[in-house]
């Protein structure tokens, strides 16, 4: 019956904590130092390779690429194509540099969430998400600014054309609110929500994984522990998706940010 | 005498129930693009370019859900 019992009584298990908030509190490498943490040694880390990858793939020249040529191209070819040309029109080019700069930054530090050494995607705490969507935010604000002039901005972003007279004085506001303060917020709080509960449903399914199988007697809770540890592998597989997807989202809708800021009137 | 008492994240359970509303909205932007692709290749461009201003203001909704959450979200001591 000791087999069972687990299943029938359903008792909580004693000595397991559930993983949460503090999950992602990281201690700092450097004793002493609160901010040189692992997420910061991250970062350097994907700013070095981001770096030599491109400075490599824009060495090689060849007019029949090679396989290492070929990916690099293609790679960059994305970007420019898909996401900087389709979307902003007709002068990209200044903008592809940007755009391939915070899709490799936030694609390789979401990958870190999967990489066997690191198993934490840095967007995970907030602040590096707040500062890469702050700087979204200058730019874009920015750029209208200089294109328009401060108040010339101010009217593009919030009246819309077509809108009538008495329409506009709920619509200015309500175009102020979504444009200009909410756009950086979900822009920041997105990418953080995704990789902060991606990577606790990966913790929640290995810790409880591991604390099933190795902390607790019944056998029905051991092969539960292997099944939920096996179930983790999909789960990675899932957060490789979501990471890579919300690197795509991230950079088209900064692309698009700046498209709208910059669109000229009909 | 207390016939339910919750204590926790009450804010979890708002979020999940606000977000019924951005992901209907949310597949159907994307449910329209597809058609719309479906119909007209060549209008991929413009019709992905407009389903991304749609996607970010309907998922916008979602986002100040699940943020509140956890600003307001717990009851119980």
């Amino acid at each position: 019956m000791t087999a069972w019992s687990g299943f029938a009584g359903l008792m909580p298990l004693e000595g397991y904590e559930p993983p949460g908030v503090e999950s992602f509190d990281l201690p700092p490498l450097i004793p002493g130092q609160e901010w040189a943490n692992k997420y910061l040694l991250q970062a350097v880390v994907s700013v070095v390779l981001i770096m030599a990858f491109w400075l490599v793939m824009s060495r090689k020249r060849a007019l029949v690429p090679s396989k290492g040529q070929f990916l690099g191209e293609s790679a960059y070819m994305f970007v420019r194509n898909s996401i900087a040309r389709d979307t902003i029109g007709h002068d990209f080019k200044k903008w592809v540099p940007l755009l391939i700069a915070l899709f490799s930054f936030v694609l390789v530090n979401n990958l870190w969430g999967v990489f066997p050494l690191t198993l934490m995607p840095t967007a995970a705490h907030v602040g590096w998400a707040y500062g890469l969507a702050g700087l979204v935010w200058l730019i874009y604000n920015g750029i209208g600014i200089k294109k328009f002039g401060p108040i010339g901005y101010l009217k593009h972003a919030t009246m819309p054309p077509g809108v009538p007279g008495p329409m506009l004085i709920i619509v200015a506001p309500l175009e102020f609110l979504s444009n200009i303060i909410v756009r950086p917020a979900t822009l920041s709080l997105r990418l953080f929500a995704n990789m902060f509960a991606g990577h606790l449903l990966v913790l929640v399914f290995v810790l409880g994984g591991e604390y099933l199988l190795l902390h607790s007697e019944p056998v029905f809770n051991k092969v539960a522990g292997v099944a939920s540890l096996i179930f983790s592998l999909a789960i990675f597989g899932l957060e490789i998706f979501v990471q890579s997807l919300q690197a795509y989202i991230f950079t088209m809708l900064t692309a698009q940010y700046i498209s709208s800021a910059t669109a000229e009137e009909h | 005498m207390t016939p339910l008492e919750l204590v926790g994240s009450l804010g979890i359970v708002g979020y999940g129930l606000g977000a019924i509303g951005p992901g209907i909205g949310v597949g159907l932007i994307f449910a329209a693009v597809i058609e719309g692709t479906a119909r007209q290749p060549e209008a991929r461009g413009a019709m992905l370019s407009t389903a991304f201003i749609g996607f970010a203001l309907t998922e916008a909704l979602a986002i100040i859900g699940i943020a509140l959450a956890f600003v307001f979200g717990f009851v119980g001591q």
